[in-house]
């Protein structure tokens, strides 16, 4: 070998006779090459060989902060990820899972049985769906926005400018108390239907490009029978609530690949 | 060739790339969005959300996890912790 190499993992599956052959063979991973399969205990692991010089533990620090380098990578581990999680159960590793040797996977696989297939049993046949809810623009926001030159044309006493400064945050404090309050509605109302979910922090406005303040960033595990009708009431809610209400999915169960301390 | 276009400089340019008429110099360019992405491909943010959050975390003898990584360090910790602005009002953890 002309240089060290380690085995990524995406994901672990019980069932690895349903993967299909070819499309082992056609998946490119995240260091460029074939995936292969790691089995112990009756579980199996969906692995790629890749060179300790892109991914071992230095070479990892110093890309993971590449923005460029972090984003193909978490594109080509989700999808690996996707496409195989369509043929089979499989639950995924976090991002950057890299062991020296097939070996030291067989070890995992042995080692963290019980809680994979706990992890397996949770999310049989059953999706991950994302809703991100944002407030309409504030009222404060608006009125900062308001023409300067109305101002300066008509000067406003110190008086006149406190009591339109005390309405404005007024305004602007009730705005966000309904859109919090809408955002539980929306939280309560999914969360009946999913068997499980999971609360995201809330993206930064400078990341999703959006002007509005993201108030709820939620995961929710879907019965694959129930995903109609979870859509269903996704709609029915931006219908009904002040709310813009975004839907992605589904996803693999990433978000609850691991054990909930308590239900959220 | 003879019927090269190269005597007609301008005109060949793609249409995108052509000011529209009457548009202030200063409208020429605006920055690209860089989380517009077309069509239904996958926002970054949010496949950051699950690939750095989700999945199952396991120990053993493990070159780095992410898990193990100090995320403050990650030039990308806007990303993954843009709460800081929020965390005053995050809505749903007292319900």
């Amino acid at each position: 070998m002309t240089s060290q190499t380690g085995t990524w993992v995406y994901g672990v599956t019980d069932s690895p006779a349903a993967i299909r052959r070819d499309s082992l063979d056609q998946l490119t991973g995240v260091g460029g090459g074939n995936l292969h399969l790691v089995a112990a205990g009756g579980l199996t692991a969906v692995a790629e060989t890749v060179s300790l010089d892109e991914f071992g533990e230095t070479a990892l620090r110093r890309n993971l902060e590449e923005l460029s380098w972090l984003e193909s990578t978490a594109r080509a581990h989700h999808r690996v990820i996707d496409a195989l999680a369509g043929q089979v159960q499989l639950v995924p590793l976090r991002l950057a899972t890299v062991y020296r040797e097939d070996g030291n996977v067989r070890a995992m696989l042995a080692e963290h049985g019980p809680e994979l297939r706990a992890a397996l049993r949770r999310t049989a046949n059953r999706a991950e769906w994302g809703v991100k809810a944002y407030a309409d623009e504030p009222a404060a926001a608006r009125a900062e926005a308001e023409p300067a030159g109305r101002r300066k044309a008509a000067p406003e006493s110190g008086a006149a400018y406190l009591r339109r400064r005390r309405d404005e945050l007024a305004a602007s404090k009730q705005g966000r108390q309904e859109a919090l309050a809408s955002a539980q509605q929306v939280h309560a109302a999914l969360a009946r239907i999913a068997a499980d979910a999971r609360l995201h922090p809330p993206q930064s406005p400078e990341l999703t490009g959006s002007r509005s303040a993201m108030i709820l960033n939620a995961a929710y595990l879907i019965d694959d029978q129930h995903a109609a009708g979870f859509r269903e009431a996704v709609d029915d809610l931006r219908n009904r609530l002040p709310l813009r209400l975004e839907l992605t999915g589904p996803w693999p169960p990433y978000s609850f690949a691991d054990a909930a301390p308590d239900l959220q | 060739m003879a019927s090269c276009p190269a005597d007609r400089p301008g005109q060949d340019r793609p249409l995108a790339d052509r000011v529209p008429a009457g548009r202030a110099p200063a409208d020429m360019a605006p920055a690209p969005d860089p989380a517009a992405f077309p069509g239904d491909r996958i926002a970054l943010v949010d496949l950051l959300d699950r690939v750095l959050a989700g999945g199952v975390v396991v120990a053993g003898d493990i070159t780095l996890s992410v898990a193990d990584v100090d995320m403050v360090t990650i030039s990308l910790r806007a990303l993954v912790t843009s709460i800081s602005a929020l965390a005053n009002h995050q809505p749903l953890d007292a319900g």
